[in-house]
């Protein structure tokens, strides 16, 4: 229990840095996640060299998935889309530094989820692309 | 092959019998059970019975929702069945394995999702003359309600599918070719991949109705190329009330869903909903979660014992018992020659009907199948009433096909032939 909520997550589910939304954006994605309802939408804007020079997120949910949203963004900041591509679940996981069971990961993987399927241009997201 | 193999490289099959609690059993005082009735279901070996109470004692709780630790150890069983089942069949991923109760309702399943969406008015359907009720009704009941037209494979006199008339019937453009790996009448094992070749070439869909192949010999679905794949767990060790469709997911992901509630959602409004991600789509409601976590069990065993190793015991079953039966005046074996088939023996005895037969090796403690077995169009072609069958597994010795060839002669003594 200590380790699925360390300090940061808590402190940033409460105090998130990239909550909000950015309009005029260049992507923008949203989804549930069906097993308990959370939502992420995740705005980017893009400098002139296609990296990622503002990100926002919207939503409700857990705690887990929140504040993964926040780290995420944190994270991605300055990054290409190529790199946002290659950047894995398993880094994610590292990047929270917590044991999670089937469910949970669900909750964990929603913003990574969002972000590649905005970043890809897709119409609709889909669990293989944080497999 | 996709899986591994480990522990044991002997095929001993007093050991494995004593892996399986019921069949030290005595049907009545003194009679042991010689239990030759596989093909209807198969026994089940002590570590399924196990896993299942375990789940019930120590994690039953349901999946996919919960957060506690019952739950969250719930869904790791279930998934890691899933993952069995993917790696023991040789699919590409987990979301190609929906969950069924057997494999009547995979092939209701595809009958009613994909049939319903991709058939249309006289359309063809081909199936064979030797396909067990499971794979003709479902393709009746829709070929009345949309006016499709459905085309028969014959089946020769002597068990085989007649692939002569093929090339004929593929002419006719079938929308689908939906047919049995392997009959559970006549045993005949068909050749699968060739079958699917042609009809793809054709541009037809194809169904394989696997429930009595998967148990009993290696099958890789990549390596047949089928698109659609129904079997049961319960005739491979596993438990009642779980089954396996699997299917190629560009197809799936176009399909409707199949039924509708939870689960199979990914948001619900009141007039409308978005379907949930493969293969959350097709299950609908809490699925048989003990019985997945005994299909797992199941896998886990067989391939313990190895899929290979468990084919060529059964075949060198049914070469002796065709052997012991056809020296038995009076006894007529259906069917291919053994080389042709799976550890499967139907036949007939003088003019005494099958349930007789039954009624009376049953005193022996021999429990063999009598009827038509679920293929009543097969039976009508050739010309038989009902057959008497036996059908063996992995526990099964050449000693108890011995007792049945005993039981068998006792029949004809009792009825004076």
């Amino acid at each position: 229990m200590d380790d699925l909520y360390r300090e940061i997550i808590i402190d940033r589910y409460k105090k998130p840095h990239y909550r909000g939304s950015l309009d005029p954006h260049d992507i923008s994605f949203e989804d549930d996640n069906p097993l308990c309802g959370d939502h992420i939408r995740i705005d980017l804007r893009l400098d002139e060299r296609g990296r990622v020079s503002e990100a926002a997120f919207d939503g409700h949910g857990c705690a887990i998935s929140q504040a993964t949203a926040d780290l995420l963004l944190e994270t991605i900041q300055g990054k290409s889309l190529d790199e946002i591509k290659a950047f894995t679940r398993d880094d994610l996981l590292e990047l929270l530094g917590i044991e999670l069971g089937p469910v949970r990961l669900k909750c964990a993987l929603l913003s990574l989820k969002v972000l590649k399927a905005g970043v890809y241009g897709l119409g609709e997201a889909s669990d293989e692309l944080v497999e | 092959m996709a899986y591994e193999v480990p522990s044991r490289k002997l095929f001993d099959v007093t050991r494995i019998r004593a892996d399986f609690p019921i069949l030290s059993r005595e049907v009545r005082p003194g009679v042991p059970l010689v239990y030759l009735d596989s093909a209807a279901t198969s026994q089940k070996p002590a570590m399924v019975i196990e896993a299942m109470d375990y789940y019930y004692r120590q994690f039953n709780a349901n999946i996919h929702r919960g957060i506690h630790t019952l739950a969250e150890e719930a869904t790791a069983g279930y998934e890691a069945a899933r993952e069995q089942v993917t790696r023991f069949i040789g699919a590409k991923s987990p979301r190609q394995i929906i969950f069924t109760r057997n494999t009547t309702e995979s092939i209701n399943l595809v009958a009613l999702t994909w049939g319903d969406q991709n058939l249309n008015s006289g359309d063809v359907v081909i199936l064979s003359e030797m396909e067990h009720h499971a794979n003709l009704v479902p393709w009746q009941i829709l070929a009345a309600k949309k006016n499709l037209r459905l085309e028969f494979i014959p089946v020769t006199p002597d068990g085989l599918l007649d692939f002569s008339v093929f090339p004929a019937l593929l002419d006719l453009n079938p929308k689908l070719v939906a047919f049995t790996h392997m009959s559970n009448v006549l045993g005949t094992i068909n050749p699968a991949r060739e079958i699917i070749r042609q009809a793809q070439a054709a541009g037809a869909v194809t169904l394989v109705d696997a429930a009595q192949s998967i148990p009993h010999f290696p099958v890789n679905v990549q390596d047949l190329g089928a698109d659609f794949v129904a079997f049961s767990g319960h005739k491979m060790c596993g438990p009642t009330g779980i089954g396996v469709l699997y299917g190629r997911q560009d197809l799936l992901e176009t399909m409707p869903p199949f039924m509708g509630g939870g689960e199979m959602i990914k948001r619900v409004y009141l007039r409308t909903f978005k379907p949930n991600e493969l293969p959350h789509k097709f299950e609908a409601g809490t699925p048989a979660i003990a019985e997945a976590i005994g299909l797992g069990a199941a896998i886990t065993y067989l391939e313990s014992i190895g899929m290979e190793a468990i084919h060529a015991h059964e075949k060198a079953l049914v070469n002796y018992a065709m052997d012991c039966l056809e020296e038995i005046p009076g006894v007529q074996i259906v069917g291919p020659t053994a080389d042709h088939r799976g550890g499967v023996v139907a036949f007939t005895l003088d003019n005494i009907h099958p349930h007789d037969i039954s009624q009376i090796l049953d005193e022996d403690g021999v429990a063999i199948r009598a009827g038509h077995h679920c293929a009543m169009p097969l039976h009508d072609k050739l010309n038989l009433i009902s057959t008497a069958r036996a059908s063996f597994y992995l526990y099964t010795t050449e000693d108890e096909i011995d007792i049945l060839a005993r039981a068998v002669y006792k029949t004809k003594k009792i009825f004076g032939v």
